[in-house]
């Protein structure tokens, strides 16, 4: 699936993408506290969009494709870095590295449409839907923290885990990839504003702590 | 704050939810039978309770859902969470047994692994909310 030497061969289109988040890459450098607290945007990952009754035939066909389907809030499933995240009980996220996308050498759209074929639901190319924050660092849960409702204690919300939700008062996915890492999916046009709202909460780290 | 158990999810701010006003208000078998008025009654009017009440929420900024619930609109305690297109639950909640509560959390996890099973209508009896869990 994977082809990373596609990424330069598409007759140079790769270089003039713009993601959602790009005009902010100084100030989310400028504002990352090593240490603390660092926040980047990765961009341009593959996402597509699955609407199937998970207990259907073409529900195990997909889910052979993806490697599972998500059965309950907050599972993930997925294999070979493509992760499939549970939306609703009836609809799912996959999320994979930019390599997989069909247009540069992949074939996860394609084999996933594949796998539904003509049967009830939908598989769409959500690839430019939303972008990826990463916010990493022994002070990411605090940052988020000001912002998000859940209990984001490690004893309640375990790395693998992804929910959606709202973070500073928009919708966006939160996956936890690790003890102090996480990803947030929002929606293109919600970037720019997460992107400075989580700068905001990030700036006390980069004092000094008051005693 | 409402914390509003999603059948789904669990717990969640009122926030991520929307309101989808009276349930049990059911499509007219033939409105091309109903007069003007009758349309207009189907269309706009609705009951304006003043205690238990049957509505729809959608879970909005989450599984985006739809499900019933039971809440009382004088005190705002949440007497059941039921999916759409089962019957009103019958609720023995005696009607001044609880004062004061603004939220009530069916269970305290934000994680969907307790969530109660849609197929399941969940009656809240008690409305003492874990510490903490009122915003
Ligand atoms: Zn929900």
């Amino acid at each position: 699936m994977a082809n990373t030497a596609a990424l330069t061969g598409i007759n140079g289109l790769r270089e003039i993408r713009r993601s959602p988040a790009s005009h902010l890459a100084q100030a989310l450098e400028a504002g990352s506290v090593p240490g603390a607290v660092v926040l980047k945007e990765s961009p341009f990952q593959t996402m597509a969009g699955v609407r199937v009754a998970p207990s259907s035939e073409e529900g195990a066909r997909i889910a052979s494709v993806a490697g599972g389907l998500p059965a309950r809030c907050g599972e993930v499933t997925g294999r070979d870095g493509v992760s499939v995240l549970w939306l609703g009980p009836s609809e799912f996220l996959v999320v994979a590295p930019e390599e997989a996308h069909d247009s540069l050498g992949g074939d996860l759209i394609g084999s996933l449409t594949a796998a539904l074929g003509d049967a009830p639901g939908q598989v769409v190319d959500l690839s430019a839907n939303r972008t990826t924050f990463e916010l990493s660092g022994p002070r990411a849960r605090a940052v988020l923290e000001k912002g998000c409702a859940l209990d984001l204690h490690p004893r309640s919300f375990t790395p693998g885990t992804a929910l959606t939700t709202e973070v500073g008062n928009i919708p966006v996915t939160l996956l936890k990839t690790g003890d102090d890492s996480f990803r947030l999916f929002p929606r293109a046009s919600f970037a720019d504003f997460l992107g400075r709202w989580l700068l905001d909460a990030m700036r006390e780290f980069a004092s000094p702590e008051v005693p | 704050m409402l914390l509003i158990s999603c059948p789904n999810c669990g717990s969640r701010d009122e926030t991520e939810f929307h309101y989808g006003g009276q349930a049990h208000v059911p499509y007219p078998e033939n409105p091309n039978e109903l007069n003007d008025r009758e349309w207009a009654e189907y269309l706009f009017y609705r009951d304006n309770t003043k205690g238990t009440f049957a509505e729809r929420w959608l879970h909005s900024t989450g599984c985006r859902q739809w499900f019933n619930m039971l809440r009382d609109t004088v005190t705002y305690d949440i007497h059941a969470v039921y999916p759409m297109g089962t019957p009103r639950p019958a609720t023995a909640v005696p009607a001044a047994a609880e004062v004061g509560t603004a939220s009530v959390a069916a269970d305290s996890t934000t994680i969907g692994n307790a969530a109660p099973s849609t197929s399941a209508t969940s009656i809240i009896s008690s409305s003492t909310a874990p510490e903490g869990a009122t915003k």
